[in-house]
């Protein structure tokens, strides 16, 4: 019991903290714009309660990994003590910002902070909130602990829909309306933020779907597998080309700024897929990725742009496109041949020094006559398609869609193939590769020229995108970006690498009011990322058993006894024909 | 160094009929350090027709600095045969075993497959040449399947190129079909359940996974399997079914096979011939029943063993 209350105490500090970090470097204040529930309940307010509903939750796990669970009262206990820790900081916190005001060192150390901390109420009222609302919701998080998985699902489900829906009313509404379900939209939304019913409808109706699907999930699974192949096939066939189908009638009805944010998801999902290569399959760490992503942007802003400065051969983009991607091929061998002997770390160091050496050159006086230096290359015109100019982000949406798909399917065919296999042996073990047959050297070169050809395709795609391609833009960000949302979505796995793109290059793009705050989140999730689910969203098989060796929720290590069972312990010895 | 005959190239040298080299050399063990000035000796070579050899080395010599790992080795491998290289730990067996398949280039002396010298060829490239191995730690590709291992090891042999498996062109595919099944062969000739081809290599139990990297090995085709240490780290049983296999895979492929082995049952069980080395130089070369009389033998390593049996 007393390990229970010391581990609740600290953990409620430890959300504490969080959220004083938070509400120090301004984002509680600036989440307080959004509306929860209309004219009663910010986000801002909400994000203290979170905090101690997630300190209850985390507070009421077993002590060590693979211990029983807490008997549900010490769970409750060590819940409510944990929130009420939260609960008592945020207070503390409110304290002492309003009696020293501290704002000349501390910028966002409003009175509004204050009153956002304590709920727009009085101090007496909104500290009671934060303490005794606090250790209830501590409570309550450990309750969602000892309620059954399928029930914690829902539950967890139905306040994620709820935070996202108000997150995202702008678009979710622009959508609403445009498809056309204004009556959901009026319905569901206020001016600013969610109205009662909708909430509650909201919380209810996601909270039931996320149970449904937690508890139909097995018996789902179970009906796949005793479907036929050819059953299961057309299974999956007719759901991946619904999912298509909804995403080609998407841009209809999302309005331009969603368009062009999928338009820049989808750039960076084909990246994606490019730099899967280099990293995910043969298992080269590329650091410099974005170096391809300006040639491709160059080469077409070049090739295409009548402003193009020295050299202007005005060509259409569908003729320059080809062009571009054998450039960003060659320059892909140029760049594999010199550090194929490098290894880990320094393949790493060594193509990050390539990422940059490719801005500065491009920005440099010795290339200012041939691609315009800081000012770059304007009136890249937009791609023609049936005598259309697809300048309308709604419109270039189909030639990015068009290019994922293609990107994906090579990246799936490669991977599946002779070479795939090649660059797999090489990554677990390169010199049991080429014992093995592999002609390593050969096999890397191919995969660096292989994902430079993918960063140029969406090279080439963001500069008509843009219309402009300047030196600036093409930095490092752009490279960790990359890399960043292939470890997210699950290094090797095709679907995370779309899954981490989504993520991590669309949900900033629609939540640009915190875009201050884009780095800090960027860092929490990725080290959130690396503590619970180190495999990413949607892993490759290997990935998670190796990330997960020796734990109990992984799958079951091999079983010598399973395999006595029913085999026999002798094995058998066939004769070949 | 001090035998003329050494000098002379491989062919014009008249084959001595005397398989065991008897003479004590030095009385002490050479430390491995010790320069040439101290080495006095080659073995003469086995009584092996040289048509008949799958694999001739001459000569080889592989010098680390001043360390000396392998010395004018002279050894030949006869077709369809299973010869064991042994020695005490450090006695250079594995050096030459990395030589045979390019892993190391050899300081001097030749090495030569079916008419072909593979020194200073890649690894890949003495693959394709006919030469498959296994490691003496397994070193298989642990997070690809069981079926995926087998399958890299039949790389060599394909010919799908990368626009070929980009396009999923038509023969792609059936090279591909005819590479699994090929695998599935494989798996089921060394024994390998094939309810676990879609495992993971690293989750199979350690004698499986000598059987997966043998089957990984032979998938290439080879004419020449190297087995470094196939039976360390089993149990008797375990040791005696390895040693079977073994002689099943010569009697069934078309094989000649190099053993290292540790394990003297094996080696005296399984090899027609075996070579010693001892601080990188031969020092004794014939049958197990040879090697198992010949005090060189039982004064630098085998002593124990041969007197216990």
């Amino acid at each position: 019991m007393g390990a229970y209350a010391r581990r609740a105490t600290s953990t409620g500090a430890i959300f504490g903290l969080a959220i004083t970090h938070l509400s120090l470097v301004g984002l509680v204040v600036a989440l307080n714009d959004r509306e929860l529930v209309a004219g009663v309940v910010s986000v801002g307010s909400t994000i203290a309660v979170i905090a101690a509903l997630a300190a209850g939750f985390v507070a009421s796990r077993p002590l060590r990994k693979g211990l029983a669970p807490p008997a549900p009262a010490v769970a409750l206990g060590s819940g409510a003590i944990a929130g009420l820790v939260t609960g008592i900081i945020i207070t503390a916190l409110a304290w002492l910002v309003e009696a020293f005001t501290p704002r000349d060192v501390l910028i966002n150390a409003s009175p509004q902070l204050v009153a956002v901390l304590h709920w727009g109420q009085d101090v007496m009222v909104g500290n009671a909130i934060n303490v005794i609302g606090g250790a209830l919701m501590g409570v309550v998080g450990a309750s969602l602990r000892i309620i059954p998985g399928d029930l914690r699902r829902g539950a967890v489900t139905g306040i994620g829909a709820l935070l996202g829906l108000a997150l995202m009313q702008t678009f979710v509404s622009q959508i609403l309306t445009g498809l056309p379900l204004t009556f959901v939209d009026d319905f569901l939304y206020e001016r600013e933020g969610l109205t009662w019913p909708g909430a509650i409808t909201t919380l209810v109706l996601f909270g039931i779907i996320g149970w449904a699907w937690a508890s139909q999930r097995k018996a789902f699974s179970e009906r796949l597998g005793a479907m036929g192949a050819n059953q299961r096939r057309t299974a999956r066939f007719s759901g991946l080309g619904l999912l298509l189908l909804v995403l080609a009638t998407l841009p209809l009805f999302v309005g331009p700024f969603l368009s062009q944010t999928m338009d820049l998801v989808g750039i960076y999902i084909i990246m994606g897929l490019g730099l899967n290569i280099v990293v995910g399959f043969a298992g080269l760490l590329d650091l410099g990725y974005v170096a391809f992503y300006a040639v491709g942007a160059y080469a077409t802003a070049v090739l295409t742009s009548p402003a193009s400065p020295a050299f202007a051969p005005h060509l259409d983009f569908w003729i320059a496109l080809p062009l571009v991607l054998a450039i960003t091929a060659a320059i892909g061998l140029t760049i594999g041949a010199p550090v194929l002997r490098l290894r880990g770390d320094y393949l790493a160091i060594v193509t990050l020094g390539f990422g940059e050496i490719a801005r500065i050159v491009l920005n440099s006086n010795w290339m200012t006559p041939y691609v315009g230096g800081a000012q770059g290359i304007l009136a890249v015109p937009a791609p023609q398609f049936l005598g259309k100019d697809l300048r309308d982000p709604a419109l270039l949406y189909y030639p990015i869609f068009v290019a994922c798909i293609i990107a994906a399917i090579a990246a799936i065919s490669l991977a599946n193939s002779r070479v795939g296999r090649a660059w797999t042996a090489m990554r677990e073990d390169e010199s049991v590769a080429e014992a093995t047959g592999v002609n390593t050297i050969k096999y890397k070169l191919l995969a660096f020229s292989m994902g430079a050809t993918f960063g140029g395709l969406a090279g080439a795609f963001y500069a008509v995108r843009i219309g402009t391609v300047f030196p600036q833009e093409l930095n490092i960000i752009v490279s960790i970006n990359a890399l960043a949302l292939i470890i997210l979505g699950g290094i090797g796995s095709i679907p995370g690498v779309i899954v981490g793109a989504v993520v991590l290059v669309g949900l900033p793009e629609l939540l640009r009011e915190f875009s201050e705050y884009r780095l800090l989140l960027y860092g929490i999730v990725l080290v959130a990322m690396m503590l619970l689910r180190p495999e990413g969203f949607l892993p490759n098989r290997s990935r998670r058993a190796e990330l997960h060796e020796g734990e109990g929720d992984s799958e079951p290590d091999w079983d010598e006894k399973r395999w006595e069972r029913e085999t026999g312990t002798q094995t058998p010895e066939p004769e070949i024909t | 160094m001090s035998e003329p005959t050494n000098d002379a190239p491989m062919e014009d040298q008249p084959m001595k009929d005397q398989p065991v080299n008897a003479e004590p050399v030095n009385a002490e063990p050479m430390p491995p350090t010790a320069s040439e000035a101290t080495s006095s000796t080659a073995t003469p070579r086995a009584p092996a027709p040289e048509t008949d050899a799958v694999l001739r080395a001459t000569r080889v010599t592989m010098r680390f600095g001043g360390l000396v790992a392998n010395r004018d080795v002279d050894f030949d491998i006869p077709r369809r045969s299973i010869v064991s290289l042994i020695g005490p730990n450090g006695a250079g067996k594995t050096t030459f075993f990395n030589q045979l398949t390019g892993m190391l280039t050899p300081t001097s002396g030749d090495i030569v497959l079916d008419g072909v010298s593979i020194v200073g060829r890649s690894p890949h490239k003495i693959v394709e040449l006919g030469i498959g191995r296994t490691f003496q730690n397994i070193r298989l590709f642990g997070e690809m399947s069981v079926l995926g291992n087998v399958m890299v090891g039949r790389h060599a042999r394909m010919k799908a190129s990368w626009v070929g498996s980009l396009l999923q062109l038509p023969p792609v595919r059936k090279e591909e079909q005819a590479t699994t099944e090929r695998a599935r062969e494989l798996l089921h000739l060394v024994g390998l359940n094939p309810a676990y081809e879609g495992e993971w290599a690293r989750n199979l139990p350690y004698g499986d996974q000598r059987r997966l990297e043998i089957a990984r090995a032979l998938a290439s085709d080879p004419k020449l399997l190297l087995l470094d240490e196939p039976t360390a780290g089993m149990n008797p049983g375990e040791t005696a079914e390895m040693t079977r296999l073994i002689g099943r895979l010569r009697d069934q492929l078309d094989l000649s096979v190099l053993l290292i082995e540790h394990d003297m049952k094996v080696v005296m069980g399984v090899s027609e011939r075996i070579t010693v080395l001892d601080y990188g130089e031969k020092i004794a070369e014939g049958s197990p029943e040879e090697i198992r009389a010949n005090p060189r033998v039982i004064e630098a390593y085998l002593g124990k063993q041969a007197t216990a049996s």
